[in-house]
């Protein structure tokens, strides 16, 4: 971590290519330090903050003046820090009668920070909570005072949590659980205090900098979504191949408590939606055995999502990891004990995060602990989902290496599909895939609910969805079709889009032979298609070619009436 | 550290100065103010004493940050705790 005059001296770098974000930053004791480390720091995360600082102890005035700079200001973000110094003033200065409530009075008056700044703003709040301060008026002895100030700060610390999790756009930086790692001699200077009023001495800057930039670039987007571990005294102590099972260090065995609590750790960041894959130099045979017999360790087979054990190399090998989850190299975590493989990995795909692992593994965690590798701006089922979605497929992808013939490989899927016209039911995600295929979209034309409804009760259309699950999992609605008659004759492909999770799996024949057979019923003779290119789309230029059309003036025919349905391994589901 | 000489503690300063101020060419020298250098403002004031600090491995108490009216005088605080 850079100190803070490598971080101050960051500001005088080219900011002018970077991702401009406004942040006004609000608090009641000196800031301008604060502000410095957290540009410098903005700098390193790829961003040019455009910082407003306010004028030292005006957060109610900049907050609540519909005309203050604040305001003027426009900010995307608005960092309010209220510090445990100017609270524990404020207590001292409180009546004893009011003690009770004075954590109450200051929730509620940040909870109208909040809400005052969200509604006429629209902007997104990062508070800071409060680093313990013990003012050693009863001792321990205040744990039982509800009066005492320790009291009070600690019920605010739990209340503004309470809020947060029901504010979406509320977000808490933790101060506090940053003195519990640096202890309060670290975060706090007296003499800097006294002379200028700061209350974040010089070395705890960056850490608080970087905590706030965490949060920041969460809310952006960049977030970690996949670790890859090693196994061989990373996930357990010594070496499978040459130690056997009996002997790796896991649960009571030598070490073994250093690599179950880690393993504890990976299977709670499992279960909040993190994916999980194996990379190791291993006979994949000797490195499943311990997941499928070793009775203490934590992590199952279930819970990779990949699993890659083999003499390859590791860049190779998780490369191979990334194409099958298909998602960034830079949301990828790499656990390895050897400093070797971490700095060939390191060199070659520089977008992953390697962490620097400690020698010892007894040190793992703590490490880990400090890293904060996997800061999130949003929690909800629909990231469980979505985590067994990549799963599935890349328990698909997995399962395909089994196959070196694609059709066996489709064959063994039992993939089935539900066929139906539109309904009212199906009306939402329509509008849904109509809104946001870009990829497999032959012409981009985009439809509201409003314009499918009408398509429902249309005389001059016919509609087809195509939903598709297979032996892994349901895929849901992945397809749409809206035919229109033309004339007697021609029947034209107004609409033909696809989701791309359901690629090469023959979807496209068993649709083309869905709409063959509604021509067919209704007398018409030939099949219209047109292809209309877009930036995105040009995996779908030769569809119509791929499947027997004809062009013609920049329309794809293909006659329909001694049509012979195509090749593909989907059965229909009623 | 112990039988430091002054001009050596000058030496030692003058290299944090050059790193904090971030100026290749600063010559600081006993009678130099705060008014002579063009950044060195009350905040990186508070930056200069906590690398001098760590740098010495010393504490200055709050009354001794305030009482500076030059670099002498901070040659004198550092002297006096070595």
């Amino acid at each position: 971590m850079k100190d803070f005059s490598q971080l101050k001296k960051n500001i005088k770098k080219d900011f002018s290519k970077l991702n401009t974000i406004k942040i006004a930053v609000l608090g009641d004791t000196a800031t301008q330090f604060l502000t410095i480390a957290l540009r410098g720091l903005g700098f390193d995360y790829g961003y040019n903050f455009d910082i407003w600082e306010a004028d030292y102890n005006q957060i109610e005035r900049q907050v609540f003046d519909l005309n203050s700079d604040l305001h003027v200001f426009k900010p995307d973000f608005v960092i309010v820090f209220k510090s445990s110094h100017k609270l524990l003033g404020k207590y001292n200065k409180t009546n004893p009668e009011q003690y009770l409530s004075f954590g109450s009075n200051e929730l509620k008056a940040l909870e109208n920070i909040y809400t005052f700044l969200f509604e006429k703003l629209n902007t997104k709040v990062i508070f800071y909570n409060f680093n313990e301060i013990d003012d050693a008026v009863f001792g321990s002895f205040s744990n039982k005072i509800e009066s005492s100030f320790l009291f009070q700060l600690r019920k605010l610390n739990y209340e503004l949590m309470t809020i947060s999790s029901k504010y979406q756009n509320l977000f808490l930086c933790d101060l506090s659980s940053i003195q519990n790692s640096v202890g309060k001699a670290n975060v706090f200077q007296p003499s800097v205090y006294v002379n200028s009023d700061m209350v974040l001495s010089i070395d705890v800057l960056p850490k608080v900098a970087t905590k706030t930039l965490d949060i920041i670039s969460a809310i952006y987007g960049k977030f970690r979504k996949c670790i890859i571990l090693d196994l061989d005294n990373t996930i357990w102590g010594g070496t499978i191949g040459d130690d056997g099972i009996e002997n790796i260090q896991i649960g009571n065995l030598g070490i073994g408590k250093a690599f179950t609590e880690f393993q504890y750790w990976i299977k709670k960041l499992i279960n909040r939606g993190v994916i999980v894959a194996v990379c190791s130099k291993n006979t994949k045979s000797i490195a499943i055995e311990p997941f499928e017999k070793h009775p203490d360790m934590v992590l199952q087979l279930k819970d990779i999502a990949v699993f890659v054990a083999n003499w390859e190399n590791k860049v190779d090998n998780i490369k191979y990891i990334q194409s099958v989850l298909n998602i960034g190299f830079d949301t990828m975590v790499f656990l390895d004990d050897n400093p070797f493989e971490r700095n060939m990995v390191r060199e070659m795909l520089p977008d992953i995060c390697v962490p620097e692992l400690p020698d010892d593994p007894a040190e793992y965690l703590e490490f880990l602990y400090q890293s904060n590798l996997f800061e999130t701006a949003s929690f909800s089922a629909v990231d469980l989902q979505r985590t067994a979605l990549y799963q599935v497929e890349a328990q698909r992808a997995t399962f395909q290496d089994c196959f070196t013939n694609e059709d066996d490989f489709l064959k063994s899927l039992n993939m089935v599909s539900i066929v139906s016209s539109f309904n009212k039911f199906n009306v939402p995600r329509i509008a849904q895939l109509s809104q946001r295929s870009n990829q497999f979209n032959l012409r981009t034309v985009r439809y509201t609910e409003t314009d499918i409804l009408q398509l429902i009760s249309s005389k001059s259309h016919f509609t087809i969805t195509f939903t598709l699950e297979d032996k892994f999992g349901d895929n849901g609605l992945v397809c749409v079709i809206i035919l229109k008659k033309e004339n007697a004759d021609v029947l034209f492909i107004d609409t033909w889009l696809m989701s791309c999770r359901v690629l090469k799996r023959g979807m496209e024949n068993f649709v083309l032979n869905s709409i063959a057979q509604i021509a067919n019923e209704n007398g018409f003779s030939t099949l219209k298609g047109q292809y209309l290119p877009t930036l995105k789309n040009e995996m779908v230029k030769d569809h119509y070619l791929h499947l027997g059309f004809r062009e013609s003036n920049e329309f794809w025919n293909l006659n329909v009436k001694n049509y012979q349905n195509r090749l593909n391994y989907i059965t229909y589901k009623q | 550290m112990i039988f430091m000489q002054r001009n050596e503690i000058l030496e030692q300063i003058n290299t944090i100065f050059i790193d904090i101020l971030d100026n290749e060419d600063l010559v600081i020298l006993e009678n130099t103010t705060a008014n002579d250098v063009d950044e060195w403002d009350s905040l990186t004031h508070i930056q200069l004493v906590v690398a001098v600090e760590r740098h010495f491995k010393i504490r200055f108490s709050s009354k001794e940050i305030q009482s500076w009216t030059n670099v002498g005088k901070m040659v004198d605080s550092i002297f006096s705790k070595l």
